[in-house]
């Protein structure tokens, strides 16, 4: 799982722009599923025919970018940001286009921290003239971190763990599923999560199921001095509560409660107070869906180096197949 | 002109009736069907002239309404209270003079002259519960008999020509976008066309979500006004657009990011006929787009922008080059789509 890990945290896919992604996935799963096809956002959605129930599982492919909005005559590069990134974790870092132009990121000149703004910060791709940065780069184009995957033991360190830890999730708990076609599953890896929850909203809709369940990251508590969150690394994967865009439905959520009860997976509860996820669009499709979430515990969610425990993701797979094969009501 | 007489109509957001009626008188000999949604949304439908078996379902949308105000008190005095409907700056509220409700009534915003004001008071930007709407009544009474609660008051322009073929008027947002559309659905296109007027836009997109999920198009096009920021303190970073540098395409603003397509379709039309576009540099603010793309299992859209100078104002300047352009680009790209038989992925 490592290994298909690092190959998802390793391409870039900033939102309305994930087709590596969409490539690695699909490559992936295609064995294991009945049908796939795209929609007209982008979404990849992957079915697994079965008799009970139609559940519908998101986890987004793409992850916070930037994007370049003026080029100059010295042939810097001035940008905004594409999902939730703060502009004081991007001096110094370095950044790649998808053509695999590389550049890095610094301000001009500021007297003091707080006046740091995207408006103050350019990217440096090594151009000096306009034309020559015209050449590698357009206006319009997406970057994101330009970051190894690195394995710290039972920890891991990498950009975009949100959510391709979310992806990996899926892609091995599909993998692991045995002949039983005991419900009907659609296995979304959805778009434009980080700018608006766009993705999920279009394929629930197309694809109209009973049940929903997002498969995402969360913030944790246990860092020196963190805002107060009862979710910590290595103590198992987070069944949600709430979030700001979605309250789980009580029957999704008491059921993944029952089954790490009874198949003795660690889990934790999550009550995030800020940020929402993919569910959020999907519970409220047509006539309501009922759903819910399992998430990832993670660290500096959005910056380039997101940790996150091995171990949790280990057993989120093993949560999720045990949910997937669930007789539901 | 079209596109004056549907500058000056008043047509705030929820009050569009006036500018759908002008809409309909204009178009009605053009169209094979043209309906309103219980929303107010002027939906119109074209089919090709030219018997083409199966052509893509064009959405185009253009936004009726206008930014101003709703009035929601009447003083013993006899003047007015107002909200404001949609995003607009105080400071160009004061004394401006505005039309209200059906008929029209004359008005302007109040405010005290400049010589009884203390110092500080000449220092602040005055809040919308302080300022009020005159329209020469002697009481609430009086008031009463020209006005009531409810009614809604517009900026009250008329358009003149300015400089090098300039336009100054009101409600160019979007009033320049529904005229574009007007001069599409009058010529020969090889698409289906859904044209939609729709109505507040100004305060959350509101029409475009229903008369999306009505049509189900193939693909959408939309035509709004974007901010030109080229005036003269704009250094270094190019500003949002420029007035005559054609009309903007837009990469991805708050509610959408950009089709790549329909992207790279309009880039297509603008290079194949030679037609001058830029692109909007800015991602705040949101148009139709964002809902439209949004509907039932997804729409690709795009957006295209005409220029405009202060916008939301009650004086706001376009270009009719770029006008002209929008005009030139939308067809061009129409007939892009159905060269390509339709966008699909």
């Amino acid at each position: 799982m490592k290994t298909l890990l690092q190959k998802l945290v390793e391409e870039s896919g900033p939102p309305g722009a994930e087709e590596k992604i969409r490539d690695i996935v699909k490559a992936e799963v295609k064995d294991y599923v009945d049908e796939i096809f795209e929609d007209a956002l982008g979404n990849l959605i992957c079915v697994r025919k079965g008799e009970g129930k139609k559940i519908m599982l998101a986890a987004h492919m793409d992850e916070v970018a930037l994007m370049v909005t003026h080029i100059d005559e010295q042939g810097f590069l001035r940008f905004t940001k594409v999902g939730g990134v703060l502009p004081h974790l991007l001096v110094g870092e370095r950044v790649i286009f998808s053509s695999g132009v590389i550049g890095t990121i610094n301000h001009e000149k500021i007297k003091e921290l707080k006046e740091l703004d995207f408006s103050k910060l350019y990217i440096d791709i090594g151009a000096s003239s306009k034309k020559e940065a015209e050449n590698k780069v357009a206006v319009g184009d997406t970057c994101v971190y330009y970051r190894q995957f690195t394995d710290l033991g039972r920890r891991i360190l990498a950009k975009s763990l949100d959510d391709r830890a979310g992806c990996a999730v899926m892609i091995s708990a599909l993998q692991k599923l045995k002949d039983d076609r005991i419900n009907e599953l659609y296995f979304v890896f959805t778009v434009q999560e980080e700018v608006g929850l766009r993705g999920a909203k279009t394929s629930a809709y197309r694809l109209d199921p009973d049940f929903g369940i997002a498969v995402d990251v969360t913030r944790t508590g246990d860092t020196p001095e963190a805002p107060t969150m009862a979710v910590s690394l290595g103590k198992g994967p987070a069944i949600k509560v709430k979030d700001s865009s979605v309250l789980a439905h009580p029957q999704v959520r008491d059921l993944m409660i029952e089954i790490a009860e009874k198949y003795k997976i660690p889990y934790q509860l999550e009550v995030l107070e800020r940020g929402g996820t993919d569910a959020g669009a999907i519970h409220l499709t047509k006539e309501g869906i009922p759903s819910g979430a399992l998430s990832i515990p993670c660290r500096y969610i959005h910056t380039p180096s997101e940790m996150i425990d091995y171990e949790d993701l280990q057993s989120a797979v093993n949560l999720l197949e045990k949910i997937l094969t669930a007789r539901w009501p | 002109m079209l596109l004056k007489t549907l500058a000056e109509l008043p047509g705030v957001s929820g009050d569009e009736k006036r500018v759908r009626e002008a809409i309909k008188k204009e178009v009605q000999p053009y169209v094979d069907e043209l309906k309103t949604d219980c929303m107010g949304n002027l939906i119109v439908n074209k089919r090709p002239r030219k018997g083409k078996k199966r052509s893509p379902k064009v959405m185009l949308a253009a936004h009726m309404d206008e930014v101003g105000l709703i009035i929601n008190g009447i003083e013993k005095s006899g003047h007015l209270r107002f909200l404001k409907v949609g995003d607009i700056d105080n400071r160009v509220l004061i004394s401006k003079p505005v039309i209200i409700g059906v008929e029209n009534i004359p008005g302007v915003i109040g405010v005290k002259a400049v010589h009884l004001q203390k110092p500080d008071e000449r220092k602040k930007t005055l809040k919308t519960n302080q300022l009020y709407i005159d329209i020469g009544a002697k009481g609430k009474e009086e008031a009463e008999k020209m006005v009531s609660l409810g009614d809604y008051a517009a900026f009250d322009t008329k358009v003149k020509e300015m400089g090098e073929r300039c336009l100054c008027g009101k409600a160019f947002d979007n009033r320049a976008g529904c005229a574009v559309l007007v001069e599409l659905l009058k010529r020969e296109l090889p698409v289906e066309l859904c044209a939609v007027f729709t109505v507040q836009e100004e305060i959350g997109s509101r029409g475009a979500i229903t008369a999306a999920y009505t049509l189900d198009p193939d693909l959408a096009l939309i035509i709004e006004t974007t901010s030109a920021a080229d005036f003269p303190e704009t250094k270094g970073i190019k500003p949002v657009t420029n007035l005559g540098d054609g009309p903007a395409l837009t990469l991805m603003d708050q509610s959408f990011i950009s089709d790549g397509k329909i992207l790279a379709a309009l880039r297509a039309a603008a290079e194949d006929n030679e037609i001058k576009y830029q692109y909007r540099r800015f991602t705040s603010g949101a148009t139709d787009a964002g809902n439209i793309s949004l509907s039932k299992e997804g729409i690709p859209a795009g957006v295209v922008s005409i220029p405009c100078r202060y916008l939301h104002s009650p004086a706001s300047v376009i270009k009719l080059d770029d006008f002209y352009a929008t005009i030139g680009l939308s067809e061009a790209f129409l007939h892009k789509v159905s060269e390509m038989g339709g966008l699909n992925r």
